[in-house]
C-alpha cells in the first residue's frame, strides 16, 4: 500500500515505513542508541530527499528519546543540573547547524555535506567500537583486572567551576557546554540525536558515573532534537509529519522488542554487531559519494 | 460566369477547410494528491465539427494531444568529481522545463506537423524543453532524461483513435509522482501538417485532504506546524512508555 508523503512529496510503501522504524527501533532498543544515525540514511536509500529525511528524523527522536528519559526519571538517573548545562550548550550548536543547513540548501551542497557528516562520523564511531569489542571479547576469554576510568583530567583545571550532585561531580561548565554544542551542530545537520557521541564525552571527557549518562543525555536530546525540529520547520519546511508518525509506530513497538533481544545478548556481541552495521551504513555512502554515478545531473526543485 | 463559378468554388473549398473545429471534453478536469493517491488515467474523447462535407482533395486529417504540466523554469546542477568524490558543481537554468508531459496522436509526431509549426507551438520534448544558451544542450537533455527515467515525460507518444475522421479517444495515463499545478490538455486538428484548430482544457492537480491540510500549514503557519509536530512526538513517546508499563504489569 502506497502513501503520499506531503512533504517529502514521493509516494512509498506504507508497510516499508513502519517496518523501518520497527528495524530501528529493535537495534535502538537492543543496543541503547537513539537509532538516528541508521534511520537517517535508510531513508536515504529508499528515496526521502536528505533535508526531509534529516529534519523528519529529528522530530521522531524527541519521540523516542522522551519515551526513553521517563523510564529514567523514575529510577532517578538523570543529572538534571548537568543536562541544563548541555542543553544550552546544544541550543547554540543546533541554531549554528541550523543556518549551516539552509546555507548549503540554498548553494546545492546540503546533500553532500550530510553524507560527508556520516560517513566521517560512522566510520570513526564504527572503527573506534570495533576495535574496543574485539578487545573486550579477547579480554574475556583472558580474565584480568578491569580497566579504570581516569576520573580526573585535564577538564577539572577551567575556571567556572559547578557542583554536579548527581553526578558527584565538581567540574568546569565550559566542557559540558562545548560538548553539548558539538553535539546540537551534529543534530542539526545530520539528524540525529548525537547520543553515539554524547555517551563517551561524557564518561571519557567529562567522567561522569555511567548510570546517570544514558538518562542525562536522553534528557538533554529531546530538547535539542525538539529545537532542531522547530528550526528546520519554520526555516526549511522539511519536517514531514506523516513520516514522522508512520516511523514513530515502528519504532515504539521495535525498541521494546529490541530490549528483550538486547538483555539476551553478551555486551560485547552485541556492540560488535552494532560496530559492523555502522561501518556497512559508512561503506555504502562512502561507495556513493566516490564510485561514478550513472546520472551526473540533477534537478532542484524550486529553481525558479 | 465561369469567373463567378471559380469564385464560388475557391470559396467552399477555403470554408471547408476554415470550418473545421474541434470540439473536446476530458473525463475529469481535476486530479486530487491524497494519501493513497497511485495515479491517475484520463479519458479524452471529442468530435471534428463541420458545416459543410470534407474536400476530397483536402489532406490528411490528424490529431494531437498535448498534456503538460506548468512550463516553468528549473534549476539543473552537475556533478563533478573533485578530490576524489562527487560533488555539485555546474548548475544552469533551464528556462522552459513542464513538471509533466506527454504526447497523444494519430501518428509519429513528425510525420504529422511541420518542425516550424512544432517550434512555435512548443510541441514535442525537442521543442518543449528550452534554454536560452545552446552550450547548455546536455543540462536540457539531462532534465528530459530525469523525467523520462522518473515517468513524467513519456517516451513514447500515445495512441489515438480517430474513427469516420469525426469522432477521437484516447487516454493519458499521470503516474503517481506528479507534482501540483495547473496542467493544460491542448486538442490540437491537423491538416496537411497545419494545426487549424484548437481546444484547450485546464486540469487542476491538488493535494487534498491530509496531504494538502499538513503541506499548507507546514508553508504558512511553519511555527505552529513544528509544535504540533513536536506535541504528536511527544504523546507518542509518553504513550508508548505507558503503554508498554502496563503490559510488563
Amino acid at each position: 500500500m502506497q502513501i503520499y508523503l506531503p512533504i517529502a512529496e514521493v509516494s512509498v510503501n506504507i508497510f516499508l515505513l513502519v517496518g523501518l522504524g520497527g528495524l530501528v527501533g529493535i537495534l535502538s532498543g537492543m543496543f541503547g542508541v537513539g537509532g538516528g544515525f541508521l534511520m537517517t540514511p535508510l531513508l536515504f536509500f529508499i528515496g526521502i530527499p536528505p533535508a526531509v529525511a534529516v529534519a523528519t528524523e529529528a522530530n521522531q527522536i524527541v519521540a523516542s528519546s522522551f519515551s526513553g528519559v521517563l523510564a529514567h526519571v523514575k529510577k532517578k538517573t538523570v543529572d538534571f543540573k548537568m543536562g541544563t548545562v548541555l542543553l544550552f550548550g546544544g541550543l547554540l550548536g543546533a541554531a549554528i547547524g541550523v543556518q549551516v543547513f539552509k546555507y548549503l540548501k540554498e548553494i546545492g551542497q546540503v546533500d553532500l555535506l550530510v553524507m560527508l557528516s556520516y560517513v566521517v562520523f560512522l566510520g570513526v564511531i564504527g572503527s573506534l567500537m570495533f576495535i574496543e569489542s574485539l578487545g573486550a571479547i579477547r579480554r574475556s576469554k583472558k580474565p584480568g583486572p578491569p580497566r579504570k576510568i581516569k576520573r580526573h583530567t585535564w577538564v577539572h583545571g577551567l575556571p567556572l567551576k559547578m557542583r554536579f550532585r548527581t553526578s558527584n561531580l565538581y567540574i568546569s561548565a565550559i566542557p559540558p557546554f562545548i560538548v553539548g554544542a558539538l553535539v546540537g551542530v551534529l543534530a542539526a545537520i545530520m539528524g540525529v540525536g548525537g547520543g553515539f557521541i554524547m555517551v563517551p564525552a561524557m564518561i571519557y571527557v567529562l567522567g561522569m558515573p555511567t548510570k546517570v549518562v544514558i538518562g542525562t543525555s536522553l534528557f538533554q536530546i529531546i530538547f535539542v532534537t525538539a529545537f532542531t525540529t522547530l528550526m528546520h520547520a519554520t526555516q526549511n519546511y522539511t519536517v514531514d509529519a506523516m513520516l514522522a508518525l508512520l516511523l514513530l509506530i515502528g519504532g515504539v513497538v521495535g525498541a521494546q522488542i529490541g530490549t528483550r533481544i538486547g538483555v539476551k545478548m553478551k555486551a560485547e556481541q552485541l556492540r560488535i554487531l552494532l560496530a559492523i552495521m555502522v561501518l556497512g551504513v559508512c561503506l555504502k555512502l562512502g561507495l556513493d559519494l566516490v564510485l561514478t554515478p550513472t546520472e551526473f545531473f540533477s534537478i532542484a526543485r524550486g529553481g525558479h | 460566369m465561369r469567373v463567378l463559378f471559380l469564385i464560388l468554388g475557391l470559396i467552399s473549398a477555403s470554408i471547408a477547410v476554415a470550418n473545421e473545429t474541434v470540439v473536446s471534453e476530458l473525463s475529469q478536469d481535476g486530479v486530487s494528491i491524497t494519501a493513497n493517491f497511485n495515479g491517475s488515467e484520463i479519458f479524452i474523447f471529442g468530435a471534428i465539427k463541420r458545416d459543410s462535407p470534407v474536400n476530397p482533395s483536402a489532406g490528411n486529417l490528424d490529431i494531437i494531444i498535448e498534456v503538460s504540466g506548468p512550463p516553468v523554469a528549473v534549476l539543473v546542477r552537475k556533478k563533478a568529481r573533485r578530490f576524489g568524490i562527487w560533488v555539485n558543481t555546474d548548475s544552469v537554468t533551464v528556462e522552459r522545463a513542464p513538471s509533466f508531459y506527454t504526447i497523444a496522436a494519430t501518428g509519429a509526431l513528425e510525420n504529422l506537423v511541420s518542425n516550424s509549426e512544432r517550434s512555435l507551438r512548443n510541441l514535442g520534448l525537442e521543442y518543449a524543453v528550452r534554454v536560452a544558451d545552446e552550450k547548455d544542450e546536455a543540462f536540457r537533455q539531462a532534465v528530459i532524461r530525469i523525467h523520462q527515467n522518473g515517468g513524467t515525460y513519456a517516451r513514447e507518444t500515445t495512441p489515438v483513435t480517430l474513427t469516420e475522421e469525426t469522432l477521437f479517444t484516447t487516454k493519458v495515463a499521470l503516474p503517481s509522482n506528479i507534482v501540483e499545478g495547473d496542467y493544460t490538455a491542448k486538442i490540437m486538428l491537423v491538416r496537411d501538417r497545419r494545426v487549424i484548430s484548437t481546444s484547450r482544457s485546464i486540469i487542476t492537480v491538488r493535494k487534498a485532504g491530509l496531504e494538502q491540510w499538513i503541506y499548507e500549514l507546514a508553508h504558512e503557519k511553519p511555527l505552529i506546524y513544528g509544535l504540533l509536530s513536536l506535541a504528536v512526538a511527544l504523546l507518542a513517546g509518553w504513550g508508548a512508555s505507558e503503554i508498554f508499563r502496563l503490559i510488563r504489569k
